[in-house]
């Protein structure tokens, strides 16, 4: 019988653990031998050493994506999570159709973010510029998306528009974790309004902020949809995300070799902050 | 009495404020929606011309939205490849969260099997992308059939970690009430624990559906050259061989997106708990 159970689990776990290993470590480790040559995705090809990572440090482009990426996803988490934990708040007070408006706050996310890019390429290429007309606003009587300045902030408004309904119910989870005498025992101390969120209910919901942290940063640092469909990186380069340059010069660039380089160190980076978040995250909540 | 008229005020205040909220995305809706009806002539400069309800509810654009982007083709496409990852995902997924779950505790090998899938999450796909594309393309499989395997093998990691955790809460005496009546595991498993993890299924369902329908990446790097197209990738191709009829793109971005918000329609309260466990657990 014991027998049994034992050779079961062996049974499920080692076709499944091939399976794993085939289409997710054998290619990482391909991608990592690929960043060592010189090939251009077809071809000969021949050993270079480290001279990809070299090289990748520096390349002017590969720099720039990594600010362009870094910066988006950096304001973009700051904006979707102060957003995110206001609505939050608003939709688990004491409101009308409460069921309502947490189901369309949530629309945005369901949708797909490629044919939701396109939609706002249009309105930031004819409406936007047509009201600012109208309007005299003279700031934006021209397309954001062609300005090298401001592009970024086009892709940000639209990674925001999807992430904040993701980031709103995980905090309208964390909200409904806080138990109501909480409240009310705070409440006779005299902690309402803003003392209240800050001294009460922020410390107990840490849990469901650094969740929204993780997720965001890692989602933002990803970013590819959203690019393909509002600017292709440009105009100038100016918003080409690490993810976008990897595929354009990498598949179809003839730099497979050198964007595998860059993918390694993308991985790399990627970890780190992972890491680094829920090391910090933790030594958070063991403050609690 | 004071005190309730202030706090009725307050969501009052909530209230409007929500409903402005609201208009951010009921905004982008509507324009979507008008725009896909409108004829090109009907486009204007003008505020009123942009706002305005179209003419006539003709629907003439999605026709041939349907037409050009192979509407049904892609339709077929996409579903067969989320139903498909959705099944192997909840039958796969759940399996191996059970192997792994309940053996890490005391097997070092089966402890090590569980971390070394899960810290496959880190691994974005950039890194991923260029080795795949040569990989499904030497074993013949650069089509559908190959995206599905991707698929099942990339929410393997989040989707086990479900289900172990799920399973954390599930007793062990359940097993070994039936292993005393003479069933084998494999047995056990399919008519006692696979029903009872119900709820984690759901879940996994809801996560995996919304990741897949909407990915356009793993179908862009795998499947581009197989004449194939997913509800995304037709968008993608249409845009740059018909990008510049407005009317014509935006009747064919909202075909694209009426299948999830029906989705969405009928289940919104087990999708919005769906993706909640998910990120939560």
């Amino acid at each position: 019988m014991k027998n049994d159970r034992q050779r079961t689990f062996l049974l499920i776990t080692i076709p499944i653990l091939a399976l794993f290993v085939c289409f997710n470590t054998i290619p990482l480790i391909r991608g990592v031998v690929y960043s060592f040559t010189n090939f251009r995705g077809f071809g000969k090809y021949d050993w270079v050493g480290f001279r990809n990572y070299i090289d990748l440090f520096s390349d002017a482009r590969v720099g720039k994506s990594y600010w362009f990426t870094i910066k988006l996803a950096v304001v973009t988490t700051i904006v979707v999570n102060v957003i995110s934990l206001l609505l939050a708040l608003g939709l688990n007070s004491k409101i009308r159709a409460k069921g309502f408006f947490r189901g369309a706050y949530f629309l945005p996310n369901i949708l797909g973010s490629l044919v939701v890019g396109y939609i706002f390429n249009y309105f930031f290429t004819y409406i936007i510029p047509a009201l600012a007309d109208m309007t005299g606003i003279k700031a934006l009587s021209s397309s954001i998306l062609s300005s090298p300045g401001k592009a970024w902030i086009g892709v940000m408004i639209v990674c925001a528009w999807q992430a904040i309904a993701m980031n709103t119910i995980i905090y309208i989870s964390g909200l409904q974790t806080v138990p109501e005498d909480v409240y009310e025992a705070g409440g006779l101390d005299g902690a309402t309004g803003w003392k209240q969120f800050k001294m009460l209910t922020f410390p107990l919901i840490i849990p469901f902020f650094s969740i929204n942290m993780v997720l965001s940063v890692k989602n933002f640092l990803m970013v590819f949809d959203q690019i393909m469909a509002l600017t292709k990186g440009g105009p100038a380069q100016s918003t080409e995300s690490i993810s976008y340059l990897i595929y354009n010069n990498g598949m179809s660039g003839g730099q497979f070799g050198f964007q595998s380089a860059n993918a390694v160190v993308f991985f790399i980076v990627i970890v780190a902050i992972s890491v680094a978040q829920m090391k910090f995250s933790s030594s958070k909540e063991e403050q609690l | 009495m004071k005190h309730t008229s202030t706090v009725g005020k307050s969501n009052k205040a909530v209230m409007v404020l929500l409903i402005l909220g609201l208009s951010t995305i009921i905004f982008p809706l509507y324009m979507t929606i008008v725009i896909a009806f409108k004829q090109p002539s009907e486009m204007t400069n003008s505020i009123s011309g942009i706002l305005s309800l179209p003419k006539n509810w003709s629907l003439d654009n999605f026709r041939e939205a349907m037409e050009v982007t192979d509407f049904w083709r892609s339709l077929g496409n996409s579903l067969l490849i989320s139903v498909t990852t959705i099944v192997l995902a909840i039958a796969i997924h759940s399996l191996m969260g059970y192997a792994l779950g309940r053996n890490k505790a005391h097997s070092k090998f089966y402890n090590f099997v569980y971390l070394f899938i899960v810290s496959g999450m880190f691994v974005p796909f950039a890194i991923l992308m260029m080795p795949l594309a040569k990989q499904t393309a030497e074993l013949h499989i650069a089509n559908w059939f190959g995206v599905i395997l991707l698929y099942v093998v990339f929410y393997m990691p989040m989707n086990i970690m479900l289900y172990s955790g799920y399973l954390v809460n599930i007793p062990i005496a359940l097993e070994e009430a039936a292993r005393v009546d003479g069933a084998s595991t494999w047995r056990t498993y399919w008519s006692i624990i696979f029903p009872v993890m119900r709820p984690m299924h759901a879940t996994v369902a809801v996560i995996t559906a919304l990741a897949v329908w909407n990915d356009v990446m793993t179908p862009l790097i795998i499947m581009a050259g197989s004449g194939q197209n997913t509800l995304p990738l037709a968008q993608l191709n249409f845009q740059s061989q018909f990008g510049t009829n407005y009317n014509l793109a935006f009747a064919s971005y909202l075909l694209s997106l009426i299948p999830i918000l029906i989705f969405y329609a009928i289940c919104q309260k087990q999708i919005l708990n769906g993706v909640t466990n998910g990120a939560v657990k």
